[in-house]
């Protein structure tokens, strides 16, 4: 199951890598948010992925989940949410101030 | 009274969001913030004498004990940054107050300010290498926004850049994490600390270490500053003096921290690799400092000129030369954020950035003038003033440990910062005066107040060395013996 992860993790950050490389700037947004979402996966499973209960005091489990990767993954889901909702607002100024969503065509000249 | 601990990052958030109620009273917001500057300043000068007495004072959030919980840990090291930062924050929004159109200080500048500040001040405190990412990322999103406030389509282009380079060094940081979680099960400085040096330090551990100093160099721009000087030239100059003297010192900390505390088993390979990080961040800032006709893009090469310097001190790594780096943090600091305020002065009394489109300023304003010149002296490393006492901590350990290609490079680097600003100086304050004595703008006081504020503090930091030894050393000796931090945190070592 981890190799499992792994490779979807590795899948993941190609795809994301190869948005991020464009030159359309809602498509390196993406890539970014796709970034992300592949940390999380590596984070998780990071911790092992067992089958378990949860790691409560009292209850005796036999084998339980490490909590830790998700309270992790969790505030990491909150940041890369409120970049992604930053950097969509950025790039939807930029494009009315500048005129493009094209990154190579947003190169102007220092002194404007 | 450990709860003291918390309010360098509490307090800032607190009043920012507070602040955001009053957007329409610029002014009231701009006292205010002041005011908790002021207060954060004093409580974190109040823990640092109490650092000095009763060593290293930790606070376990929700009394958990570590490594379980999550904590703040205040060495001298963190709490003189603190304190640094607290000041000159202070002393940009006095100026900010003065000098900025009054659209940005009704934008939310100032509770972004604050939340910035917090995020800086957070990273610092922290003994738990997550909250550190988290703090990074309140303190990133801050100076995401600050970056587009003013709404000029050089920033937004600019921002866009800034934006994916540090989601991308994010998305390294917590890629970092998970192998680091993955490989020694904790994410308490402390703790890690100590299971790495019980497993020794194994190549993938050391491998993990450069993937963190990928990170930390992306943030404090050590060789990897290919954004820096286009983010930090484009914002309105009260952004960029805060940028200038906080953001990059963040990163650094964090470097100093980890590769001081947790990685620090095998010099020879991630000390020699940040040695020629910075030794090429030293050639590149100083050729971009004298390259440009541009004030601002003159000042952010300084600042990476500034960043190669210390981290010279780290690659060395004895007590003198992370003593001299402290001071020269600490130094570059309060020297930066005057060398960005005395340049946005300029251009907003000259109406141009271009070395150009100014001349003989010095008739019309000397005392910007003679500012200027103590500033670049300040930079440079000129004794009386602050810089002077780190590049010669800094320059004897490299001349102890053999580093001569640090040392000259460290020494040119000098004579390159001397050169570019004593360009700007030579240009821009002697020479024909353009604007006659009719024409010219009235400098209000008020805005030379800030940068003479400042310069009395690099003269002050230069002539009161003395008094800032013992905690400097207390600095340095806890960066240098681990064991010092990890018994503060854990206890007793297992």
């Amino acid at each position: 199951m981890e190799s499992l992860i792994i490779i979807l993790v590795g899948v993941l950050t190609t795809v994301a890598i190869y948005l991020v490389l464009s030159k359309n700037v809602v498509r390196v947004i993406l890539g970014t948010a796709i970034l992300s979402h592949a940390v999380h996966l590596l984070i998780l499973s990071m911790g092992g992925l067992k089958l378990g209960t949860v790691p409560l005091l009292g209850e005796e489990a036999v084998k339980y989940a490490d909590a830790l990767p998700q309270a992790l993954i969790l505030t990491a889901i909150v940041i890369s949410f409120a970049v992604t909702a930053f950097i969509l607002v950025l790039a939807y100024r930029a494009y009315q101030e500048l005129g493009t969503d094209n990154l190579g065509a947003m190169r102007g000249s220092d002194d404007e | 009274m450990n709860n003291l601990l918390v309010l360098p990052m509490l307090l800032p958030i607190i009043v920012g969001v507070l602040l955001i109620f009053l957007r329409t009273f610029g002014r009231i917001q701009a006292w205010i913030s002041l005011t908790t500057m002021a207060l954060t300043a004093g409580i974190s000068g109040y823990l640092l004498q109490k650092v000095q007495t009763d060593g290293i004072i930790r606070l376990d959030f929700g009394g958990w004990k570590p490594p379980f919980g999550i904590l703040f840990v205040a060495d001298s090291f963190a709490i003189l940054l603190v304190l640094t930062s607290s000041i000159i924050t202070a002393i940009c929004l006095s100026y900010a107050l003065i000098s900025t159109s009054k659209e940005l200080q009704t934008m939310y500048f100032y509770p972004t300010v604050l939340f910035l500040i917090a995020g800086v001040n957070g990273s610092f405190l922290t003994g738990d290498l997550f909250n550190l990412f988290v703090c990074f990322e309140v303190m990133l999103l801050s100076s995401y926004v600050l970056l587009t406030l003013g709404n000029s389509k050089r920033q937004l282009r600019e921002a866009i850049k800034y934006v994916s380079i540090n989601i991308v060094s994010s998305w390294f940081f917590l890629v970092a994490l998970a192998f680091l979680y993955g490989a020694v099960g904790t994410l308490n400085m402390a703790h890690l600390a100590d299971r790495v040096a019980e497993v020794g330090q194994t190549p993938l551990l050391t491998t993990i270490s450069i993937v963190f100093l990928i990170v930390f160099s992306l943030k404090a721009g050590l060789l990897l500053y290919f954004w820096l000087p286009g983010s930090y030239s484009s914002p309105p100059i009260v952004t960029s003096a805060l940028f200038g003297a906080l953001l990059t010192k963040v990163g650094i900390y964090a470097l100093f921290r980890v590769f001081s505390l947790i990685f620090h088993h095998q010099p020879e390979i991630t000390h020699t690799i940040i040695g020629i990080m910075a030794a090429l961040t030293l050639i590149g800032g100083s050729l971009g400092a004298i390259s440009f006709n541009d004030l601002r893009s003159i000042a952010a090469y300084n600042v990476v000129v500034a960043v190669g310097f210390i981290l010279v001190g780290l690659a060395i790594a004895t007590p003198a030369a992370i003593e001299g780096s402290i001071y020269y943090i600490i130094h570059d600091m309060v020297a930066k954020a005057l060398l960005f305020l005395l340049i946005g002065t300029m251009i907003t009394l000259s109406g141009t950035s271009k070395m150009a489109g100014m001349s003989g300023l010095m008739k019309n304003y000397p005392l910007l003038g003679w500012s200027f010149f103590i500033a670049m002296l300040s930079l440079t490393g000129i004794p009386p003033l602050s810089g002077f006492i780190g590049k010669v901590l800094i320059s004897s350990a490299a001349i102890d440990n053999g580093s001569y290609v640090l040392l000259a490079l460290s020494l040119l680097s000098s004579i390159f910062v001397l050169y570019s600003l004593l360009r700007v100086f030579k240009n821009c304050f002697w020479g024909e005066t353009i604007v006659s004595k009719e024409e010219q703008l009235p400098l209000r006081r008020g805005v030379v107040i800030p940068c003479l504020v400042l310069v009395g503090l690099t003269i002050l930091i230069g002539l009161g060395t003395e008094s800032m030894t013992p905690y400097v050393t207390n600095a340095a000796e806890t960066l240098v013996n681990p064991s010092i931090y990890i018994e503060a945190v854990l206890g007793k070592i297992q």
